[in-house]
């Protein structure tokens, strides 16, 4: 029982940590809200680079989580926000590559992998089938007994 | 022998896209800028020494300039100090310094100690210009034509080698480069 007690304290204590990263206050409106929150999560700190803008501690990650408000505000779309940042960054800013033609075979080599393996296990099973038919055949035909 | 052939020739062209990954991973390592081949950002800044005299954007049209970004607070920026020095004793492209994210108090006080290589420094406390120019870590080199346009950008700390390999070519390689 006491080692629960000690175990929640710690998880608690824990927690507390893990929420102070970005501490601007709300953005007037629920839906601007929920905006910057998914652009602050799918643009990524660029010094610290597997994490998104909102996850970071580093002043770069806070200076660019301001300027998203700021292009909010200024009643920017998600879009030309986006722009805006690889304008400057490249598209390395991006978690998610975009649907343009230099990264066609980003999004279609899965694909094409897929159709390939789908490809090579149809083939693989037909030859199986087939040689279980032959070995049927056989036994029929003829009997193997002495 | 046949059944053999192609998974062996499928290994080996996944060998070969793993090899040349790794070769190439340290020059991946280091973010291309989607500014090269653009005119350099605009921006207004406050001079570090001439609070009357900002430091703009329009003076680096008409000569080649090295644009570098540092802060006292940048280790790596004073391991490059001894480099931007002797660049500037070269007196062939002339140094504007972008203060990123720092104290009036404590660059002069750097410069002072250090001795100075900038022409000019202009003074960027919220870190904007600093973003438009795409800078993520400091120090990062710029490399403007006479025309305004961003020539070529390195990472970290100028060395000598760096500065002959990579930038003196390509200023002497004329205006086009």
């Amino acid at each position: 029982m006491r080692l629960c007690a000690a175990l929640a304290c710690v998880v608690v204590a824990l927690s507390g940590v893990a929420l102070a990263v970005d501490t601007t206050p709300p953005l007037p409106t629920p839906v601007l809200q929920q905006r910057y929150y998914e652009l602050t999560h799918e643009l990524r700190c660029m010094q610290c680079q597997s994490e998104a803008l909102a996850d970071s501690s580093v002043g770069l990650a806070a200076d660019l989580r301001v300027q998203v408000r700021e292009l909010l505000l200024a009643g920017d779309s998600d879009d030309q926000i986006r722009d805006h940042m690889v304008a400057r960054y490249g598209e390395f800013i991006l978690f998610r590559p975009r649907m343009i033609w230099r990264n066609a075979w980003l999004w279609g080599a899965p694909t094409l992998l897929m159709l390939v393996g789908a490809l090579v296990g149809w083939r693989v099973v037909r030859a199986r089938a087939r040689l279980v038919d032959i070995e049927e055949a056989g036994s029929t035909g003829e009997s193997l007994e002495p | 022998m046949n059944r053999f052939l192609l998974p062996l020739a499928g290994f080996a062209l996944l060998l070969a896209v793993l090899v040349v990954g790794l070769k190439r991973a340290p020059e991946k390592s280091i973010l291309p800028s989607p500014l090269i081949g653009k005119p350099v950002p605009q921006f207004t800044l406050p001079n570090l020494f001439d609070n009357t005299q900002p430091v703009s954007s329009s003076s680096l049209k008409g000569h080649w300039s090295l644009v570098n970004v540092w802060g006292t607070w940048c280790v790596e920026c004073r391991a490059e100090h001894e480099v931007l020095l002797q660049i500037k004793q070269e007196a062939r492209v002339p140094i504007i310094g972008i203060d990123w994210k720092d104290q009036n108090e404590d660059a002069l006080t750097w410069l002072e100690q250090l001795g100075n290589p900038y022409e000019r420094v202009g003074t960027d406390r919220d870190g904007r210009v600093a973003i438009d120019w795409g800078v993520y870590g400091a120090p990062e080199s710029f490399l403007i034509n006479p025309a305004g346009t961003v020539v070529y950008k390195h990472i970290g700390a100028m060395t000598s080698q760096v500065w002959q390999s990579e930038f003196l070519p390509r200023v002497a390689a004329g205006p086009g480069a």
